[in-house]
């Protein structure tokens, strides 16, 4: 059998089967009014939301691996271009791109240019330290860890607070070997 | 120089164009968002009841605003006043904006003549959804029936709007119908309008 070729995020997407993104734009929106309304505080909600987003990072790693049969990334860069080309825009339809890489080359940012999370959205005075997007950082925390790399997520620009772009901060901490669950001596 | 620009900064976010509503995204991603809607609104509540409200209560605030967004883009500010244009609204374009599709079936009770009701196969919502047995009769559906609240209830028609599983000869999984009872205000209007 030939070897299964990676495909591009555009194959993929206009494969997979597709909702308006007002749905989801207006979904997301009602779970962080829900949590704002619940919480009141803004930064439990922020963490709130990165735990959300790291739930379902931790499911999404699989369908991601199963559907765009990329191959293993041999070091942090191809990682992170894999992420924003085609994991961006396998669930979101969006892709961002890769910059400001730091000298050993475990610290990038992704930019999103377009984010349907944000869609209508502006952020009240009383709720300037929000991280709307927080869950997508939750998102790339979770996946990233189920494929063995530690990793810090932060939020470096957000449009919503006045910034002309979203930038996502990943920085890799470490790698982490994949532990067996059983022993070979039992 | 020329062919160079920034991409325009709206400082007011009603300044920006309104999108056409093309965009999408993929279904699994709106499919794990909601299971963490479901699954945050679990360890908030006690019981079944409490989390259909929760649910219903986030659909109401989508509904609120598919209406204004709606009413503006497709069809020109023009809001419906009678019954069966608001209930063809939410059947036809609702639906279809939404769900990219449009209602199974829209049906007038037969046992009350203040109720209606919107069938559907599978709600999208409930496409990722099972059950388990120890919640009864709980059904996710109830965010669609609040976006349908939502809708009718700022479109001026007032009423109660529940999702209900009917099983279906035939089928395995059963059916999903959006019941929906209007206010007593609404019937009068309706009769008085002729």
């Amino acid at each position: 059998m030939a070897p299964a070729v990676p495909r591009s995020g555009d194959a993929i997407f206009a494969n997979v089967e597709r909702v308006n993104a007002e749905l989801f734009t207006l979904t997301y929106g009602a779970i962080v009014r829900q949590l704002l309304t619940d919480l009141e505080e803004v930064e439990e909600v922020n963490k709130q939301l990165d735990q959300m987003g790291y739930n379902i990072g931790i499911r999404l790693i699989d369908e991601f691996l199963a559907k765009s049969n990329v191959t293993r990334c041999v070091d942090f860069r191809e990682t992170a271009e894999v992420i924003a080309k085609v994991g961006f825009k396998m669930f979101l339809g969006v892709t961002a791109s890769v910059t400001n890489w730091d000298v050993e080359g475990t610290c990038c940012s992704l930019i999103l240019e377009d984010n349907p999370l944000v869609d209508f959205v502006e952020l009240p005075d009383t709720c300037q330290g929000l991280y709307y997007c927080n869950i997508l950082s939750g998102v790339v925390r979770g996946a990233l860890e189920m494929v063995s790399m530690k990793t810090e997520v932060t939020w470096v620009r957000d449009m919503l607070r006045g910034d002309d772009a979203f930038e996502l901060q990943v920085k890799l901490l470490k790698q982490v070997p994949e532990e067996y669950p059983y022993k070979d001596d039992e | 120089m020329i062919g160079v620009g920034k991409i325009k900064q709206y400082t007011n976010v009603l300044d920006k164009p309104l999108s056409k509503g093309r965009q999408e995204v993929s279904l699994s991603g709106f499919a794990y968002l909601f299971s963490e809607l479901v699954q945050y609104n679990q360890t908030q509540v006690d019981n079944i009841g409490e989390l259909e409200k929760r649910l219903e209560d986030a659909g109401y605030a989508v509904g609120v605003r598919v209406l204004e967004l709606l009413c503006h883009r497709e069809k020109g500010n023009r809001r419906e006043t009678r019954l069966l244009g608001i209930l063809s609204f939410v059947h036809s374009t609702v639906w279809k904006v939404l769900f990219g599709k449009v209602a199974d079936s829209l049906e007038k009770g037969t046992e009350h003549e203040d109720e209606y009701m919107i069938s559907e196969k599978e709600l999208l919502v409930n496409r990722f959804i099972s059950v388990p047995k120890d919640m009864g009769s709980f059904n996710c559906g109830a965010f669609v029936a609040g976006v349908v609240r939502g809708v009718l209830d700022n479109a001026g028609f007032p009423a109660v709007v529940t999702a209900h599983f009917v099983p279906v000869d035939g089928q395995q999984r059963p059916r999903t119908t959006i019941l929906i009872k209007f206010a007593e205000e609404v019937l009068r209007r309706e009769a008085r309008l002729g």
